[in-house]
């Protein structure tokens, strides 16, 4: 019983422990490159993905032959289950498809340093401890494991001068919206006399209605998560970091730690939470509204297309958090499926924006799009399947999201949210639009193509395909999400 | 025998002082200061919690805390030295190139 790190222990971490090494490896190797072929992190890098794949792989499939269900590492502090494991693979193409689009960028910005590679390798790896964590101290180490590698993706040109201001704000935001978390957590630890998630959540269905403490933990915590997933009134870091940040990194942070921010806040709303739900669920509709209401109304009036599809990213957030509002399989299968689809278009998206940049141009403005339409046919109708699947319009992969959170808030009785929800989609289209009219009615300003590298091109094909993919045949992807919910339901 | 619920007290003082100075203060490395002072609260809740319950986690908890408060100030304070090479001021309202 005493003993750690037993071969269960390292199979289970054995994703983890290879990006780590990989992250250290490209540190490594980055001293020995020439300034002409530092594409080769990028290649270390993603073979260090791949050999987490195989490894997460390997692991599926005994699991599947052990007909298991669930791996328990390090005294249950680890719990592999097919809700960490949907988010891990979330995760892991994030991170390759990121990887493939920042090698251009970071050359046109002469800042192709090694790091950048290892920092988003020990994110990634942070990442997937949120989401297989069950225990308050590992997810505590995790979520700054990831939140601090990103601080410093954030930052990561130097000489400029947003880069540096997102940079700031979000490291201020972030460990204080950190301390607050850790907080709560103290709250939890002291009412319930254990780290463990599950153990905190028998000891608080013990605890009175009511209870002033557990009010005061549910608070802190709620404030803690909702400042980490950007929902309202803690999201004003959010659109400035997207609109400072290097655009590959905006593009990684809108999917990944998204996606494990929003692990953390399934996990610890689900199960330690959970029995308190009755005190949290009025708040959680209030800020979801508020969320949905400022991300879809403060996008309509901006000029840069990061920023807007930062406050886009807001709404999103709000769209989700009603998949827990209504808290059913239904109401989970649909944030599982949505951060999937979300992770493909959004990355798609900003692929694209990503390709508009250029020597001379930040390529960050929607005006930069204009007459994209007759500079790269291609790039221009890709980014319209994007914004149409953001929007969440059929066939594209956004509907199905979006469709199955409206279905679970039918399913329990919250009309009036569906309602305010589904109209919201139509102000949603509104601003998409406006990037599309921009791209196919203007006239371009200049000549010069936006730069379509091999890597790009991989990742606008990968993307695209899945959107559509998953948009016209959804049926093995909702399969997969249904065995999610079943192993956060448990 | 300092009952438990002084110390809970007085971490929750510390805590609600970190962040009026986090909100109030207008020096960056002020601000810095008030985040690990509302950490530092949360590590003595933790360790009073933990002695109060005979029970170990809580300790280990505020190792890592320390930890992670070391690696944020490592990041932190780097990130606070290029903001002034640019601007040459430490105060928060002078970075405002991107609205708020």
């Amino acid at each position: 019983m005493n003993e750690y790190f037993t071969p269960g222990d390292f199979l289970v971490l054995k994703p983890v422990i290879l990006l780590v090494l990989f992250g250290m490896g490209v540190m490594l190797t980055d001293l020995l490159l020439e300034k002409h072929n530092k594409y080769f992190n990028a290649v270390t890098a993603l073979v260090g993905v791949g050999f987490a794949s195989v490894a997460m792989w390997m692991i599926q499939s005994q699991m599947n032959r052990d007909g298991a269900g669930v791996y328990e590492a390090f005294r249950g502090a680890i719990v592999l289950d097919s809700f960490s494991i949907f988010f891990t693979w979330i995760f892991l193409i994030s991170t390759a498809i990121t990887i493939i689009i920042s090698i251009r960028y970071l050359e046109i910005e002469e800042e192709n340093h090694g790091e950048h590679y290892a920092i988003i390798l020990f994110a990634t790896a942070g990442m997937i401890l949120l989401a297989t964590g069950m225990d308050l101290i590992t997810l505590f180490v995790s979520l700054e494991l990831m939140v601090i590698s990103i601080y410093i993706l954030t930052g990561f040109l130097k000489r400029d001068r947003r880069s540096n201001e997102a940079a700031l704000k979000y490291l201020l935001l972030g460990a204080f919206s950190s301390g607050i978390l850790a907080y709560g957590m103290s709250l939890l630890y002291g009412i319930s006399n254990s780290t463990n998630l599950v153990e905190i959540q028998s000891k608080l269905a013990q605890r009175p209605a009511g209870d002033p403490l557990v009010m005061m933990a549910v608070v802190t915590l709620a404030a803690g998560l909702f400042f980490k997933i950007g929902a309202v009134p803690f999201h004003q870091w959010l659109p400035d970091v997207y609109e400072g940040a290097p655009h590959p990194t905006t593009a990684f942070m809108s999917v990944g730690p998204k996606a494990a921010a929003f692990a953390l806040f399934l996990r610890i709303f689900m199960v330690p939470l959970g029995p308190v739900r009755d005190q949290w669920l009025p708040l959680l509709i209030g800020v979801s509204i508020a969320t949905m209401t400022l991300g879809n109304l403060a996008a309509i009036s901006q000029s840069n297309i990061k920023r807007l599809l930062g406050y886009s990213a807001i709404s999103h957030v709000g769209y989700l958090m009603l998949g827990l509002v209504s808290g059913n399989d239904t109401g989970l299968k649909g944030i599982s499926i949505y951060l999937l689809v979300y992770a493909f278009m959004n990355l798609g998206a900003f692929t694209v924006i990503v390709a508009m940049r250029r020597r001379d141009l930040i390529g960050d403005e929607i005006d930069d799009m204009a007459g994209l339409m007759y500079k790269s046919p291609t790039a221009a109708v890709l980014m319209v399947i994007f914004l149409l699947s953001l929007a969440g319009i059929p066939p594209t992969a956004g509907f199905l999201g979006k469709y199955f959170i409206f279905l679970s808030l039918l399913e329990t009785g919250h009309y009036t949210l569906a309602v305010i929800a589904v109209l919201y989609v139509a102000v949603a289209l509104y601003y998409y639009f406006r990037i599309v009219s921009v791209m196919f009615m203007r006239e371009p300003i200049d000549k010069e193509l936006p730069s379509m590298s091999p890597g790009i091109r991989v990742a606008l094909g990968v993307t695209a395909a899945m959107t559509l993919i998953i948009g016209i045949y959804p049926n093995p992807f909702i399969e997969f999400a249904n065995r999610t919910v079943l192993a956060v339901m448990r | 025998m300092v009952p438990i619920s002084y110390f809970l007290v007085l971490a929750a003082i510390l805590f609600v002082l970190g962040v009026a100075g986090f909100l109030f203060k207008r020096n960056i490395v002020t601000i810095f200061m008030s985040i690990e002072l509302m950490l530092n609260a949360v590590n003595l809740t933790f360790v009073a919690l933990s002695y109060h319950l005979r029970e170990l986690n809580g300790q280990i908890f505020v190792f890592f805390v320390m930890v992670v408060a070391a690696a944020e100030a490592a990041v932190g304070l780097a990130i606070i030295i290029t903001v002034f090479k640019h601007r040459e001021s430490l105060n928060v309202d002078n970075v405002d190139l991107m609205k708020l």
